[in-house]
């Protein structure tokens, strides 16, 4: 019998354990997710603040609406007091809760319930896109970088197709077409104002962005000696795949979704300011900057709030995906232990 | 003793990487004209300078990779041409054994997962493949709770151990081990080295050794190899190539081998320069650019094997 080489650990740990604890130590995962939370929680409570506590339809002009403040029944859309006196400004915030109290746009309708709605669909949008690039790039990627040969020529000229343009080239080209037309394909059917339009348009422009860095490490994978062990037991592509390769995929894949998400919240509020995003009456952080742009110099918050919310959402998520790298990179974490 | 692994004529020629369109194109060819065989429950050594093929000849021999040429009879079949889902019932038998045992196993599962995926793969039940998985782990000099651990708890030794221990779970015949200590420190090398000849002696296992520690192949092997540019220049019997090497490059390399109590480098052979690019192969004998006893038809004639005193040799000028 030969000699044993002591344990060191007695205590097994896997890498996915190891990250998960790093990231439970890591300040900025609590500081970003409270954030993200709060901020979703916030959005979500939309309907409930639009019926019970504001009393409006942030949907419909209400330019000879009044509202209550200091038991005076005041017009949303005053007169001017300034200048010529021509023209109407809406009401400033009030800061009174269920009374305007982030003041009123230029049609009259309640900036924070619009604030609150519109967040909604910028989330939604922000993850569904996003998790839609994750899901097609990391298919792709697995696909052409496992394949190699013909299929991964195919899969890689099509994406350098997507990737020759610059993103908002192409996703402001596609919207403008699709928003004029729809999107009419075999069974799929989209109308021209519809929600998926954007959320489709944003997941593909981004697909190159994921499934090329995770095509290079599948490749690198399939080289292994584990995966060639594989191969030498006789296992077939499915299980080299899905017990060898994706394993060591998933931790890329995970660091993506944060930073995929902010990124697409972005292109969406940046497709909506433009009016080619989300579409009226709808609302989304885009469309009501636009709306707060012509107000800029007497209503100021009604452009610079979906901004800031923008902001505080897209850094909360690039922070969250920091330390979710830090935590599923060794390297990174043994400089971090020493 | 019978013929368990046969190897004729085997060639391995690599293109290099030029795109589809370019004009130029050029090969290398890591392997010439290979001729040997290896008998049941024997092992051979293959040793030889880095970029010599001797890595490419485990790979080909392994079906890891794709010979271009000649024939590798394995139990009287053929199994040079065989595409991968024919060579898939065979690779039972044959194991392959990597050089670097950090590399060798999946960091993302358990010890006990990946010492049993050969079985899982070949369709063993749950609890079978648990209990051979831990008996094996055990055989190999791992404590049982190995089993539940991550490759990333263990020293290079334990590793290579896991990797050995993987490797048997198929019963297999055939072991090719491509440098499977060089990664290890001395006094591990010794005690996976131990373990190697174990297994040889309980399970009736044939090795094909690659190495180019000198020591750790005459340790393990019966008979060696010697491995030039994509060629063999010398193979016979561990004691006769030991103690009395017949090719020069053998002696070369035997000589530069150091050893205790002796004088020196008086007694050394040096070989001037490096080993030529095999995209340049020399012409004639691929070693008389550095042979001390070179002569001009060197340059002309390629030897073949011949037998010399009980050992085949590759060159024309020793008789």
């Amino acid at each position: 019998m030969t000699d044993r080489e002591p344990a060191v650990q007695v205590l097994s740990e896997s890498p996915g354990r190891i990250a998960r604890e790093t990231l439970a130590h890591d300040r900025r995962t609590w500081i970003a997710s409270a954030l993200l939370l709060f901020i979703v929680v916030l959005t979500l409570s939309a309907p409930l603040y639009a019926t019970y506590v504001s009393k409006t339809d942030p949907f419909v002009s209400s330019i000879n609406g009044t509202t209550v403040i200091d038991g005076q029944e005041v017009s949303v859309l005053q007169q001017s007091t300034e200048g010529l006196r021509i023209g109407v400004n809406p009401i400033g915030p009030t800061w009174r809760i269920g009374s305007y109290a982030l003041g009123a746009d230029n049609q009259g309708r309640d900036v924070a319930a619009r604030l609150l709605y519109g967040g909604t669909n910028t989330l939604l949008i922000g993850f569904t896109a996003g998790f839609l690039t994750i899901t097609i790039g990391t298919l792709l990627g697995v696909i052409a970088g496992y394949s190699g040969k013909f299929v991964d020529s195919f899969i890689s000229r099509i994406l350098d197709v997507i990737w020759a343009f610059p993103v908002y080239l192409l996703s402001i080209s596609l919207s403008v077409v699709l928003l004029t037309s729809g999107f009419k394909w075999g069974p799929i059917s989209l109308e021209a104002g519809s929600l998926y339009l954007p959320i489709f348009i944003i997941g593909l422009v981004y697909v190159p962005y994921v499934a090329r860095p995770i095509r290079g490490q599948v490749i690198a994978l399939r080289e292994r000696e584990f995966v060639k062990a594989a191969i030498g037991s006789g296992a077939k592509s499915s299980q080299i795949i899905f017990r060898e390769i994706l394993p060591n995929v998933i931790p890329s894949v995970i660091v993506f979704i944060p930073m995929m998400v902010a990124l697409a919240m972005l292109t969406e509020s940046a497709l909506s300011f433009l009016s080619i995003g989300v579409q009226p009456p709808d609302a989304s952080w885009g469309t009501i900057i636009k709306d707060g742009l012509g107000l800029l110099y007497t209503r100021p918050l009604v452009a610079l709030l979906p901004g800031l919310l923008i902001v505080i959402t897209a850094v909360s998520l690039n922070l969250l995906g920091d330390a979710v790298r830090d935590a599923l990179d060794p390297k990174a974490r043994m400089r971090g232990a020493v | 003793m019978s013929e368990l692994l046969q190897i004729k004529n085997l060639s391995k020629i690599y293109k290099t990487a030029g795109g589809s369109l370019s004009v130029r194109k050029s090969s290398v060819s890591a392997l010439e004209d290979v001729s040997f065989s290896v008998s049941q429950g024997q092992t051979l050594g293959i040793v030889g300078e880095s970029g010599c093929g001797k890595s490419t000849l485990g790979r080909v021999i392994s079906r890891l990779d794709t010979p271009s040429a000649g024939e590798i009879i394995y139990k009287g079949e053929n199994i040079a041409g065989k595409s991968l889902s024919a060579m898939r019932p065979l690779r039972k038998s044959i194991q392959f054994i990597f050089q670097d045992p950090y590399a060798s196993l999946n960091p993302r599962r358990q010890i006990g997962a990946i010492v049993e995926e050969p079985l899982r793969i070949n369709g063993v039940s749950k609890e079978e493949r648990r209990s051979q998985a831990q008996a094996l782990l055990e055989r190999v000099g791992l404590d049982k709770g190995s089993y539940e651990k991550y490759p990333h708890e263990f020293s290079g030794g334990q590793r290579q151990r896991v990797v050995i221990a993987r490797a048997l779970t198929l019963k297999p015949e055939l072991i090719i081990a491509d440098e499977p200590v060089s990664a290890l420190d001395v006094s591990i090398q010794a005690q996976v080295l131990n373990l190697f000849k174990e297994l040889q002696e309980e399970l009736g296992l044939t090795y094909i050794f690659i190495a180019h520690d000198l020591g750790v192949v005459r340790h393990i092997s019966d008979r060696i190899a010697v491995m030039y540019l994509g060629r063999i220049v010398e193979i016979g019997s561990v004691e006769e190539i030991y103690s009395d090497p017949k090719h020069p490059y053998t002696k070369a390399l035997l000589s530069a081998n150091p050893r205790i109590g002796e004088n020196g480098a008086s007694s050394r052979q040096i070989l001037v320069g490096d080993i030529p690019s095999p995209l340049n192969r020399p012409s004639g004998c691929s070693f008389h650019t550095r042979c001390p006893i070179a002569k001009p038809e060197c340059a002309i004639n390629s030897p073949a094997l011949r037998d010399i005193r009980g050992v085949d040799v590759a060159c024309d000028l020793i008789s």
